[in-house]
């Protein structure tokens, strides 16, 4: 567009020097609304590829299954069906029961994970100990590993505590976070420490400190890893495969694989499953997105 | 100061993990002197440990024990069928290196699909979110629709994606085939069934899932580089590409370490897309290396060959990353100078 006429050495060290009246661009110019415009369209283009497969979906999850199969590619159920739904609800796939099993999974988990990272963090953040390095090197060192190395053992762990098939299988092993430990160290070495010193000096102990002044002044980084925490937990796929068996503990991420298995021509169905699977998850992230989106772009900027 | 909190901690210290035993008198001196060389920091380990206990005994139990567990199974023979387990030494390790071996050729052929979907993911993982991010950063009206739009499918979790663009991409009734016929091209395109369809198809759905997560990460660090610059810049004449290479791409650069780092680790560990699109098919070919790790272990019982398999993909990770560290150190360097 624009032609370089001098090559510019490092940028901005001359920079604090020039006078601002940069802004003064002239008015939109033809060229520049005719960049708009191509921006514009690129972004809805880009939308419009998100949005409209799960529009597919949500309207061939409304039509009979004999329409699905015979009309895939008529955009308007016809007639306008619950059928799949109530496939769904009735059938030896329990779609519902996988929903609630994935939220009560994200969520104790989550809680699990801002509990223990948090005491530890806090530890790690403020105290002197014997063996802090030893542990500290220790949690940093497992953040590089893989999760696959712990797959096996893991399962034969699980096993033997009896936690096959159970809640505890997906919700346990996975709180072992050394990410989020190590998260909220980073947030708790970079808080102020003029006030736990007052604190201190009032004759206030470590866990009041902790739960008083730290906590507190870490809502936004504990909000952080609860999000973090709970969308890993909502998203596995790998390990809820191999660990729950009974159809009725199926997590939403394996079940709706079985379901595809069970009625792999039968779209609608499939398709039902899918919307029940991802409106609420959608609603919610609708409501809490930008809390969300910030979460991950600080993982980003400070991880 | 320490006075109040020292007659808090005092009594709790008896029930920290080290208790004080017999070797009371020796200790309470090695850690007098101790806390006389270092006169600034009073030690309060009981303390300390009781806020660490709840996290410790997770990460003892279910990540320090698991990663030596698992290299001691791939040290031996272990079977669950078997009662006891015999020490094999390498053996697990130089069946894998043996050509011809029971499982070496599939390994191999696994690790290649990993291989081959990290090389053709990450480009675009990093390509797409960055236009998308360097689009989201102009200033524009419904900006935060547009990147709510653009992560949104994250949400939705691999299993809810894999079945979506099965139907979507089905070489009969799929509508993608159906719109290609549309417009004149072919309509029969064997997506989830035939490579190299299949390899675009597992790219093309890891983009449109993930396409959100590194975008908002990157979108956070160009909102981090100062205005200044670019109008430095544009007073020495920058245009747009001239200003995108001399300022953006040098200010993202601590950000794009990290998305560039976690990319190729998420692709390099790619499972459910491979199981819920193509089954590792054609043949074995989209089969990854996890899918095959798991599948041997977790339902062939091969326990002790997945193990080592696990330990070499590990050892293939740890070489990536630090070469991809170096590079990223040496070009900080050089660009410093």
């Amino acid at each position: 567009m624009t032609t370089v006429t001098s090559r510019p050495g490092e940028p901005g060290a001359d920079a604090p020097e020039q006078p601002r009246r940069i802004p003064a661009r002239r008015k939109q110019t033809p060229q520049q609304a005719l960049r708009k415009s191509v921006l514009y369209a690129a972004l809805i283009v880009l939308a419009l590829i998100v949005i409209l497969p799960l529009v597919w979906i949500l309207l061939t999850s409304f039509k009979t299954d004999g329409d699905a199969i015979r009309n895939p590619y008529s955009a308007l159920p016809n007639p306008f069906s619950f059928d799949a739904y109530a496939t769904i609800a009735n059938g030896q796939q329990p779609v519902f029961r996988w929903f609630l099993n994935s939220l009560a999974a994200a969520a104790l988990q989550s809680v699990i994970i801002l509990v223990t990272a948090s005491l530890a963090a806090y530890a790690l953040a403020r105290l002197e100990f014997v063996g802090k390095r030893i542990v500290f090197g220790l949690i940093v060192a497992t953040l590089l590993v893989p999760p696959v190395i712990f797959l096996i053992p893991n399962y034969l762990i699980v096993q033997n505590l009896g936690w096959l098939d159970s809640i505890w299988a997906i919700t346990i092993p996975g709180a072992a976070s050394a990410f989020g430990v190590f998260f909220l160290r980073q947030f708790f070495v970079g808080l102020p420490q003029e006030i736990e010193e007052a604190a201190r000096i009032d004759g206030a102990g470590d866990l009041r400190i902790f739960l008083q002044i730290v906590i507190p002044l870490a809502r936004p980084a504990l909000a952080t890893l609860a999000v973090l925490s709970f969308l890993a937990n909502w998203n596995d796929f790998l390990w809820p495969v191999y660990v729950l068996l009974s159809p009725e503990n199926l997590t939403l991420q394996p079940g709706l694989s079985q379901l595809q298995g069970a009625y792999s021509t039968h779209f609608a169905i499939v398709m039902a499953g899918a919307v029940v699977a991802s409106v609420p998850v959608l609603i919610l992230f609708f409501f809490a997105q930008k809390q969300i989106v910030e979460s991950v772009a600080t993982s980003g900027v400070k991880g | 100061m320490a006075t109040d909190t020292d007659s808090l901690v005092a009594p709790r210290e008896t029930g920290a993990p080290r208790p004080r035993g017999s070797a009371r008198s020796a200790r309470s001196t090695r850690s007098a002197r101790a806390a006389a060389r270092r006169p600034g920091g009073r030690r309060r380990t009981g303390v300390a440990y009781l806020f660490l206990a709840p996290f410790l005994v997770l990460f003892l139990v279910f990540v320090l024990a698991p990663a030596v567990f698992g290299l001691w199974i791939s040290l031996t023979n272990w079977s669950p069928f078997r009662a006891t387990q015999s020490f094999v030494g390498l053996k697990n390790y130089i069946e894998l290196f043996t050509p011809g071996s029971t499982t070496s050729g599939d390994f191999w052929q696994s690790m290649l699909a990993t291989g081959i979907f990290t090389v053709a993911s990450v480009p675009f993982l990093l390509l797409v979110p960055l236009l998308v991010a360097v689009l989201l950063n102009q200033r524009i009206r419904a900006g935060s629709f547009f990147r709510a739009t653009f992560f949104a499918p994250y949400v939705l979790g691999v299993a809810v994606i894999g079945v979506i663009w099965k139907y979507l991409l089905d070489t009969q009734s799929g509508i993608v085939n159906h719109v290609l016929g549309m417009i004149g091209l072919p309509d029969n395109l064997p997506w989830t069934v035939d490579v190299p369809w299949a390899w675009i198809t597992l790219v093309g759905v890891t983009v449109w899932w993930t396409m959100g997560f590194n975008t908002v990460i990157i979108l956070a660090g160009l909102k981090g580089i100062s205005a200044d610059l670019y109008e430095a810049a544009a007073l020495d004449g920058a245009g747009a590409f001239r200003q995108f290479v001399s300022v953006t791409l040098p200010g993202l650069r601590q950000v794009m370490t990290f998305v560039v780092t976690i990319t190729i680790l998420a692709s390099a560990n790619m499972f459910g897309q491979s199981f819920l699109l193509t089954k590792g098919g054609p043949g074995n070919t989209t089969r990854t290396a996890i899918m095959y790790i798991a599948d041997q272990g977790l339902s062939q019982n091969n326990m002790a060959a997945a193990s080592a398999m696990s330990y070499v993909l590990f050892a293939f990770l740890a070489i990536i990353s630090i070469v991809n560290f170096r590079l990223q150190r040496e070009r900080a360097e050089k660009s410093a100078s």
